[in-house]
């Protein structure tokens, strides 16, 4: 059974390991995977711990269905508090960890402490070791995976690591398992390298009792053609995240030059066609991948076409990369793309956040902020694609005054760069946005204000907002299961109705995140895939735990509750530029320049914008201030926080 | 349904590596999660991006049949597989050793050899492969599909366009 799956506490500093039960009542509180790691989190951590110290708690999970009978149940989830916002740090891939992870006996790991010297965990059957890492530590993401298993003598062994980014404590280093299944954000890879923690390998062998297997089998097959009969997954499934692209740059979605334009001009060559070309040249008709039990193999494959890395084995180049190495820094050149997103990759560093800087420093570069004397000598000119390049190899290796500064995030540099740097800095809580421009679209910009974890699309983002459904359509979604009386709006340019979208699809997100179940399975880019109605019977066929719609949908609030009162004991402010809910100056001050009709000269309204926080917050249970109401803290089951349940 | 001359016929080339058949053939045979007990496995090199899922050919002079020194192995003309009887079976493995495909498993926690039973006629690794990697045909017919995808490409190669159908 999923739920006799144990929680481990690993003091690498004493090399103390404690297995403990999870106790059904907290089961039923925060589920599982994101949403009980946020409990963790709350509840071993000390309020201003250092994130790079030996207190911070690094905390690794899969969901309360990982690897049971379900669809894509393959997403794994890391927490700490983040090197690179001083607030929540939260991390989500997919790949093969968590299930092989659950299959050896785990759902949560809490690890604490520092060791001596580069270690790894070594976690087979429900027996935890920690090993001497020397022969893992500085190497590549993918070269430490196989390492591992050559020295494990096990090719099953599934591992997390950090690459080099996250040894040289790069603040937005991932975590990655597989060639490119990557923990972005937030720098949970950093924090791994904090505490000389290279990797945690998992091979696991151990039933998982599914509580009723025929219909468990039947209910997924359900489930499967629901998430495959959607258009949008099909054709994720064949041109991968790329595909959204084509349709956001067209319309003026797409930031370029760091905040400059709005749309990437003379970017055929990364289209998602042209860059599926390479993927069939280089892979053959058959090139994309899918994480475990997925049917929407999302995963392009493909090897770098040409340069000096030609031949070299990648997945992806996703979305983000598109717009990291392709868009912002204006350089929309497909080996460009590729390259870069093969070195992020290698390193084992975000690529959002890594573009998103090197474009902020080229526009401080063009406004003289900084020069070429700051660069040793590289012209970090916008469209300059060696630039790009080299910048991410100097920013995870440190190498130089500008990329060591930007290694340690975009505030902290922008204190190093001085004048006014910070006011160019597009981010929110210290995190880079996306390459996307929320300007034509307040309900995305009011999520990327208020997601937990600093700018963010993943967090709490109503994408489908972008469909322009018609309203009965847009009221039955987001009616569901809690009712809602308020107007909603078909424009994307309108601010009715979507701080309650914000909100609604916050706790989805936090809903499939304790699952364990991958985004692209619910009411994210598709309107018809399975959320509350769908998740009790997917949960009572694999667990034998029953629960209501409104359950589930209490469940969710409460997590993200949990994650709030993290950031609030944090210094989370709500109009704090650096660690607020508030978007930089330029959202609000400089128009949009270009796109479509409905998109250009678009800045977003502050007023009304002021006005939609005060909305999300009242539907969220929290005063002006952003602080919970008592009341607010009782209806969830939250006034003894931290409670040390587990 | 005629199942008699019926086969797993398997296209490497289309598999996603997601390992969904592993899944659901444990959860079909014993009721839980676990691609340890798993009939069809994917092989991988992940730094190529090749999977290959591996499966029991249920051969027609199977090596397994003729090893087994107790007589537990069979072959089931109707579902045109072979089968162990577990009753007979004495455990010894020389199956496991002998089988060419490393189709024939040994589970550990059972102490059993299991291997391929096509589902009784309804393979669920087919069934839930979306992208048909894995397909449930007529022997007869293996022959004329690979013919025709091979001929397609050729087709591509030389018209430098690819046909609608394979």
């Amino acid at each position: 059974m999923s739920l006799d799956r144990k929680i481990a506490y690993i003091n690498l500093t004493t090399g103390d390991v404690e297995v403990k039960p999870i106790p059904l009542d907290v089961r039923r509180k925060f589920l599982g995977g994101r949403g009980l790691d946020a409990y963790l989190l709350l509840n071993h951590s000390e309020k201003g711990c250092d994130p790079l110290g030996p207190d911070n708690p690094l905390i690794v999970s899969g969901g309360i269905l990982t690897a049971t009978c379900a669809s894509a149940t393959a997403r794994t989830h890391v927490m700490a508090k983040s090197p690179l916002t001083g607030l929540l740090g939260s991390c989500n891939m997919g790949g093969f960890f968590a299930p092989e992870m659950a299959w050896a006996g785990f759902h949560h790991l809490v690890i604490k402490g520092k060791a001596k010297k580069p270690s790894y965990i070594y976690i087979h059957n429900g027996e935890i070791q920690i090993r001497d890492a020397k022969n893992i530590w500085g190497k590549t993401t993918t070269d430490a995976q196989w390492a591992i298993r050559d020295e494990l003598d096990d090719q099953e062994v599934k591992s997390l690591v950090c690459g080099p980014a996250g040894e040289n404590l790069v603040a937005f280093a991932n975590v990655m398992t597989g060639i490119k299944n990557a923990g972005g954000r937030t720098g949970m890879g950093a924090v791994m390298g904090s505490k000389n923690l290279k990797a945690i390998a998992c091979r696991g062998t151990m039933d998982i009792n599914i509580a009723h297997p025929v219909e468990a089998l039947e209910y997924n097959k359900r489930f499967i053609d629901q998430i495959t009969s959607a258009k949008v997954n099909k054709t994720q499934g064949t041109l991968g995240t790329p595909m959204i692209w084509g349709a956001t740059n067209s319309w003026g979605g797409v930031r370029t030059r760091n905040f400059q334009y709005n749309q990437c001009e003379y970017a055929d060559d990364i289209e998602p066609e042209a860059i599926d070309d390479i993927c069939e040249d280089t892979m053959g008709p058959y090139h994309m991948s899918g994480c475990f039990g997925c049917q929407v193999h999302c995963r392009a494959q493909y090897r770098i076409p040409s340069g000096p890395l030609k031949g070299k084995y990648e997945e992806g180049p996703e979305y983000t990369s598109q717009g990291a190495f392709g868009g912002e820094t204006d350089t929309p050149r497909a080996e460009t793309v590729l390259v870069g997103n093969h070195l992020v990759d290698q390193y084992g560093m975000d690529n959002l956040e890594t573009g998103s800087l090197i474009s902020w420093a080229m526009e401080l570069y063009e406004k003289g902020i900084i020069s070429s004397k700051d660069t040793d000598g590289l012209d970090l000119r916008f469209g300059n694609d060696e630039a790009v390049l080299e910048m991410i190899e100097r920013i995870c290796f440190r190498k130089g005054k500008v990329a060591d500064a930007l290694a340690n995030g975009g505030i902290p540099a922008s204190k190093t760069f001085g004048k006014d740097s910070f006011s160019y800095l597009i981010q929110v809580k210290g995190m880079s946005n996306l390459h996307s421009d929320e300007r034509a679209t307040p309900g995305l910009a009011l999520n990327i204000a208020t997601s937990s974890r600093g700018s963010d699309h993943l967090r709490s983002r109503p994408a489908i907002d972008l469909y322009h459904l018609p309203e009965e359509v847009l009221q039955k979604i987001y009616g569901s299961p809690i009712p809602y009386d308020g107007k909603l709006s078909s424009e994307h340019t309108e601010y009715i109705g979507k701080p309650w979208q914000v909100f609604w699809q916050e706790n989805c997100y936090m809903g499939v995140d304790c699952l364990g179940i991958c985004k692209y399975h619910t009411t994210f880019l598709g309107a018809t895939l399975p959320n509350y109605e769908d998740w009790p019977k997917v949960l009572y066929y694999n667990t034998g735990l029953e629960f209501t719609p409104e359950e589930l949908w209490d469940i969710s609030r409460r997590c993200n509750m949990i994650e709030r009162l993290f950031n609030l004991r944090e210094g989370l402010t709500r109009n704090d530029l650096e660690k607020g809910d508030m978007l930089n100056h330029r959202y609000f001050d400089e128009p949009t320049r270009r796109g479509a009709i409905d998109v250009v000269g678009r800045v977003i309204d502050k007023k009304k914008f002021v006005k939609m926080v005060d909305e999300f917050y009242e539907h969220k249970g929290l005063d002006k201030k952003g602080n919970p109401k008592t009341e607010t803290l009782k209806q969830l089951g939250l006034e003894n926080e931290p409670s040390h349940m587990l | 349904m005629e199942t008699k001359d019926k086969v797993l016929m398997i296209n490497p080339e289309k598999c996603t590596g997601c390992r969904l058949c592993e899944l659901v053939c444990a959860v079909k045979h014993d009721g839980v999660s676990n691609p340890s007990r798993s009939r069809i496995k994917v092989m991988k090199w992940e730094m190529d991006g090749v999977y290959i899922p591996m499966a029991c050919q249920q051969c027609q002079d199977a090596p397994c049949k003729a090893v087994c020194p107790a007589g537990a192995l069979s072959r089931n003309d109707e579902l045109n597989t072979i089968e162990v009887d577990q009753d007979k079976c004495i455990g010894c493995r020389s199956c496991v050793a002998v089988c060419p495909f490393g189709a024939m498993g040994f589970n550990s926690i059972d102490r059993k050899v299991f291997k391929c039973d096509l589902c009784g006629g309804d393979p669920q690794c087919v069934r839930f492969c979306e992208v048909e990697c894995v397909e449930y045909v007529d022997v007869n017919d293996v022959a004329v599909i690979k013919k025709k995808e091979a001929a397609a490409k050729l087709h591509a190669k030389s018209h430098k366009v690819a046909l609608k159908e394979a």
